[in-house]
């Protein structure tokens, strides 16, 4: 039992860097219906550019704020000059466009930063007082933080009118231009939001991972599985898909199938929602009158 | 048939405007004006081009040549979100309700360009003023509204922007009869009010003739006519076509 319960609350600290994988993957897939294979290669290099900063004296959190700043920023740019003459393309460009950036950003990070696993140092003391047996004070602290940024992201595109004017823009791009919304910026918006909370992702798991530029690979396939499971359409699921997901695979890996089969473990899930319910466990179920 | 020029500079004016999607061209050297103030009626069977010309003057879905002028300024280069901004509100055909959204967030996205919060406030208890269903609605999601309250809330939508010109494609489609004369009633008195011009596309031809001072006659994708209702409807040839008489 307490074995199993320290499975769980751990799969919970996992789940949470996968529950911002996979809010980035659906903020892009709601705007653009497209899913941005590169949002893994992108969390990857920001953190290395967090590790740089650490390196060079600058303190845990300023360092944490800049880097979301930057990846914001080149979110931002990768919409305007890459996805954008991109727009009305065959979709089948655009995943060859994803592709490459994903190659793109994985050679760039091991032609600027090298290939040897770096440290990354966690904000939150080993010794801090909310550690358990359950759970290490990192774990709180990525749990912690996921679930503020999460908030704040809510927050935003439930109160704001840019986060509004966000949603509108999703939804009916048509429509938004009659009422004055300028949706090639909103996508834009979206894009960077996506990048800065990819970057979140990257800094909570490299403490666990280690920082090289594969440390990503199994965290975007996660995402995706959380993704689809908590509804590829749905913003409020994709979190809870990530949660969901950070269980099972820990609860799966230490009573089923063994550690080494866990990557397959999300594959399976990822198999199994695109059969039978494509839609997600928390797919909206909206009443649509015409 | 004679064509009133307006005393004062036209609102809206359309120069030769050819629009077309893709390589299919609907309009052709399409030229009329909207008077400050004025309500016009764009009229002609289905298929005409009357939803293009909408359109072609919000720079949304057609390609178009030919010149748009709006309150002075040449408008037919700039994005759709820009000629919005410049004070053009458009009731789309298919009434363009954000589904997923709220009622009341549908109408603060009509309010989207504007700073005046306060006045925006006031504006929402207007439009449910008008719209009284809109009150009760507020927290529900467009999509779950009837057809009649969706076409209500594009109208209201439209309104909350506080357009110069507000563009009407078919506003009157799929609505009962005395909800048709209430939003009719409406826009007169916003007309009268507010000064706001109207550009109407209608099928409901007796009813459009009654509130517009001007109508423009649109035969495939051609203005055939142009002039005040009453001339429109002395015209034996137009009254046969259109007019069922
Ligand atoms: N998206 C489109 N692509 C191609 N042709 C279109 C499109 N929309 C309308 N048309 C064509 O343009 C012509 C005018 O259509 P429309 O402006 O909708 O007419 P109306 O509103 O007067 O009924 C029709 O022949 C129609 O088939
Ligand atoms: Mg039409």
């Amino acid at each position: 039992m307490q074995a199993l319960l320290h499975q769980i609350f751990s799969g919970l600290a996992n789940g949470a860097i996968y529950a911002s994988v996979a809010l980035a993957l659906v903020m892009i897939f709601k705007a653009t219906h497209e899913v941005n294979f590169a949002q893994g290669e992108l969390a990857m290099f920001s953190t290395f550019v967090a590790s740089s900063l650490i390196n060079a004296g600058w303190p845990y959190w300023g360092a944490f704020v800049a880097t979301l700043a930057f990846s914001f920023v080149v979110g931002v740019v990768i919409e305007r000059v890459v996805m954008r003459p991109l727009q009305g393309a065959p979709a089948l460009n655009t995943v060859v466009v994803f592709i490459g950036l994903l190659v793109l950003f994985n050679g760039l990070a091991s032609w600027i930063f090298g290939h040897t696993m770096r440290e990354f140092p966690s904000p939150f003391p080993p010794a801090a007082w909310y550690g358990s047996s359950y759970l290490s004070p990192h774990e709180v602290g990525m749990i912690g933080v996921t679930l503020v940024v999460l908030t704040i992201v809510f927050l935003f595109f439930r109160f704001t009118r840019l986060g509004l004017a966000m949603r509108a823009a999703a939804e009916n791009p048509h429509s938004s231009r009659l009422v004055g919304i300028n949706v090639g910026w909103m996508l834009a918006l979206g894009w960077g939001l996506a990048g800065a909370l990819g970057a979140v992702a990257g800094m909570m798991a490299a403490p666990i991972v280690y920082l090289e530029p594969n440390m990503m690979s199994g965290v975007i396939l996660y995402g995706f599985a959380a993704a689809l499971l908590g509804g590829i359409d749905n913003p409020w699921g994709a979190p809870l898909g990530g949660f969901l997901v950070g269980v099972l695979e820990n609860v799966a890996g230490a009573y089923l199938v063994g550690s080494h089969l866990k990557l397959a473990l999300a594959l399976a899930l990822i198999i199994g929602v695109l059969l039978f319910k494509p839609s997600g466990l928390f797919g909206k179920t909206t009443v649509v009158r015409v | 048939m004679t064509d009133v020029t307006p005393a004062t500079a036209p609102l809206l004016e359309l120069r030769e405007v050819d629009a077309s999607y893709g390589a299919t061209q609907v309009l052709r050297k399409v030229s009329f004006t909207v008077a400050d103030g004025g309500m016009v009626a764009l009229l002609g069977a289905n298929g005409a081009g009357k939803t293009t010309t909408l359109r072609a003057i919000c720079n949304t879905f057609v390609r178009t040549t030919g010149e748009i002028h709006f309150a002075g300024a040449r408008i037919d280069r700039l994005p759709t979100e820009r000629i919005a901004a410049a004070g053009i509100g458009h009731v789309p055909d298919g009434r363009g309700t954000f589904k997923g959204l709220t009622v009341r967030e549908n109408l603060r996205l009509g309010a989207y360009l504007r700073r005046d919060t306060r006045e925006t406030a006031s504006d929402v208890e207007k439009m449910c003023a008008h719209f009284p269903i809109l009150q009760k609605r507020m927290e529900q999601q467009a999509g779950t509204l009837s057809g009649g309250e969706q076409q209500m809330l594009a109208i209201a939508r439209a309104l909350m922007g506080r357009p110069r010109l507000l563009l009407l494609d078919e506003p009157s489609f799929g609505l009962a009869p005395v909800i048709v004369q209430e939003i009719f009633r409406i826009l007169r008195q916003i007309n009268r009010d507010e000064r706001t011009s109207i550009l109407l596309v209608e099928q409901n031809v007796r009813l459009a003739l009654d509130l517009v001072d001007h109508v423009v006659l649109l035969e495939t994708g051609r203005v055939v006519a142009s002039g005040l209702p009453s001339v429109i409807t002395a015209d034996e040839a137009v009254r046969r076509a259109y007019l069922g008489a």
